[in-house]
């Protein structure tokens, strides 16, 4: 078995979700049959091979969503339909999803996970308030997406941006004691910055509510071995991406204070 | 029937069993050794560091093949400064932690060395042989002098408890394993990972990003265990068998070619940190049905034929 080789996909699609993020799609069939919050690791030959979460999981086709930061993402994000790339996995552990009353909240590309599994929750018709945040509009991606996926469940979508140009102005994280106190609410499903995700753990947990949270760490193989995405005593890639409660609560000391580079150094995460 | 014993000492450094982790396999932090440490393993060595910081190569720096892994991490460390800190933020007295260093110079493995020395960690392991980084390593590990001039320095340095790792990639491992014994290493680590490369047919390009890496797992195993045996019968000092252990066979395979402890790293990638139980509950049952009382009553049994 040699599973953990690139496999040379083909892009289908391309589209644009903002000025800096893009949605590919390839086929692939071991993406499809990915659980949301899995990810990829994305090979550009002859440039880098990167994570990426794994943002659209259909039965003939699949896709990542990728914003443009440094080299290799720039290099990604301006591959056009037909070119290729290498991937492989699906690696992680992924979401949990449960049918219930659940509060998903997510910005940026860190929504990339969170829309497959929008998307099988809204299916399985559980009630979701979903919280969406962004600096500005011009930030927002999968609103419309977000949008089409709720109309099938008793749902409520929530926009906030810092500078009130879309939605209630302020943070995401401020919308969510306003429903918690309303409803009852069973999980919250988060990815995004890690200190809005620290935050959202912090509301959870006075409130009782358990949180499934995608965090992100420098990887290397992938695979459980390199120690490279190392958080606490656990490995990101493998015993993560996606981490509970329980295992946040492990891992406080370092969730939302600091992650290592690619040598292994601490890094802190700044407040801004 | 008497409960087996699987521990082991290594020139004063003991350990409850004789399974260790392999270097560079989640060893960048205390956290995941720690976690190794929990799930069973008798003593755990860190990725190797160096003076200064390293990033590695480019991803891709790891990709499977039929029977393991190639690897071209590149030696990332935080360097020795830093891992200084880590150390010394996280309690490791009850930890059996070995450092692993690599390094070009003796000086730079001395100083390395007095930076470390006070923390309490139990043993050294020189990496003379990482396959894939230039200037270090393999380059270093076939040098005799070279050998000789960095075993004594921190021979000299220090007087904590000495291991060699050696590498596969050398004309003669029998004369090298002899430089480093009469150098003063307390114990030979046999072996790291062997050079080698994958190429993708759909691009035509090498995969590694550094073209060339090292590989680990089962396929290198037959390999590992010739070596063992060859310097096993030429050496005095312990040795550690390291390459392609995956279950307790091997490993008793490893211990009847002359090996006293040996380290597991790939096969995490295939099971996870609970192989360190698996594979010691079979150690200890083998060694029950054959009617032997320790693992050292079977070490370099093969050696006899
Ligand atoms: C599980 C996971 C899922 C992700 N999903 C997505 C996604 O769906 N969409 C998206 O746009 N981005 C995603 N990312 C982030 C993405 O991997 C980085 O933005 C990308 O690697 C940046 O590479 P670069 O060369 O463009 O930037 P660089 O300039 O090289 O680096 C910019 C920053 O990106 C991060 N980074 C670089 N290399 C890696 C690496 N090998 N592993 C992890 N982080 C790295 C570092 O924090 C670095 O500071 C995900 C990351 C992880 C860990
Ligand atoms: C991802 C990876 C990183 C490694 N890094 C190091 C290292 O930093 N120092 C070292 O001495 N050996 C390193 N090795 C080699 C291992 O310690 C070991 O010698 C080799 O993998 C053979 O054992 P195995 O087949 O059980 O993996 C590394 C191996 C792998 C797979
Ligand atoms: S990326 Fe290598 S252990 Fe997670």
């Amino acid at each position: 078995m040699t599973s953990n080789r690139p496999r040379i996909v083909r892009l289908v699609d391309v589209k644009d979700e903002s000025s800096t993020v893009r949605t590919m799609t390839f086929r692939d069939d071991l993406c499809s049959k990915a659980k949301p919050g899995q990810f990829i690791m994305v090979w550009i030959p002859g440039v880098d091979e990167i994570p990426m979460s794994i943002s659209v999981i259909k039965e003939d086709l699949a896709g990542l969503t990728v914003r443009e930061v440094g080299e290799a993402s720039k290099t990604l994000f301006d591959i056009k339909a037909g070119g290729t790339i290498g991937i492989r996995g699906p690696y992680g552990n992924g979401f949990t999803p449960i049918i219930g009353k659940v509060m998903i909240i997510g910005a940026g590309t860190g929504l990339a996970p969170l829309m497959p599994l929008t998307e099988i929750l809204a299916e399985r018709s559980a009630s979701i308030d979903m919280i969406i945040g962004g600096k500005t509009i011009d930030e927002f991606v999968f609103v419309d997406r977000a949008k089409r996926a709720l109309f099938k469940t008793k749902s409520r979508l929530v926009t906030t941006t810092e500078d009130g140009s879309h939605g209630i102005r302020g943070l995401a994280t401020d919308a969510i004691l306003p429903i918690l106190r309303e409803k009852s609410t069973d999980i919250i499903y988060t990815c995004g910055p890690e200190l809005m995700m620290r935050k959202v753990f912090s509301i959870a947990q006075e409130s009782g509510v358990p949180v499934q949270a995608s965090l992100e760490r420098v990887m290397k193989c992938g695979i459980g071995i390199c120690g490279s995405c190392c958080i606490g005593k656990y490995r990101a890639c493998k015993d993560g991406p996606v981490f509970d409660s329980p295992k946040l609560e492990e891992v406080k000391d370092e969730f939302g204070a600091f992650r290592r580079d690619h040598s292994g150094r601490i890094i802190k995460l700044s407040t801004n | 029937m008497e409960e087996p014993n699987l521990s082991v000492e290594i020139s004063g450094f003991r350990m409850k069993n004789p399974l260790m982790l392999a270097s560079g396999v989640l060893g960048i932090s205390i956290g995941s050794l720690r976690r190794v440490h929990e799930a069973g393993a008798g003593a755990v060595v860190t990725k190797s560091i160096g003076y200064e910081p390293r990033v590695g190569y480019d991803n891709p720096t790891l990709v499977e093949v039929h029977g393991g892994y190639l690897n071209a991490i590149g030696l990332s460390n935080p360097g020795v400064k830093e891992f200084c800190k880590e150390l010394s933020r996280s309690k490791i007295d009850d930890l059996p932690l070995v450092v692993s260093l690599f390094g070009a110079e003796p000086s730079e493995f001395k100083d390395m060395v007095s930076m470390l020395d006070g923390l309490k960690i139990k043993a050294y392991e020189l990496n003379l042989s990482c396959p894939h980084v230039k200037g270090f390593g393999v380059e270093v590990g076939q040098d005799s002098r070279a050998i000789r001039e960095i075993v004594e320095a921190v021979k000299e340095e220090s007087g904590k408890t000495l291991f060699v790792k050696l590498s596969p990639n050398v004309t003669d491992m029998v004369k090298i394993a002899k430089v480093a014994e009469d150098a003063g290493a307390d114990a030979l680590t046999l072996i790291n990972t062997i050079r080698a490369m994958s190429i993708d047919t759909e691009t035509f390009r090498p995969i590694l990003a550094n073209k060339v890496g090292g590989l680990s797992g089962p396929a290198i195993k037959p390999i590992a265990i010739r070596c063992v045996y060859e310097v096993s019968k030429a050496v005095k000092i312990p040795i550690i068998g390291c390459g392609g252990v995956v279950d307790w066979q091997d490993a008793i395979e490893f211990f009847l070619a002359g090996a006293q402890a040996v380290q597991l790293g790939t096969v995490i990638a295939y099971r996870g940190p609970d192989i360190f139980e698996e594979i010691k509950r079979g150690i200890r049952n083998y060694l029950i049905t054959k009617g032997r009382k320790s693992v050292r009553e079977i070490v370099g049994l093969a050696h006899d034929f």
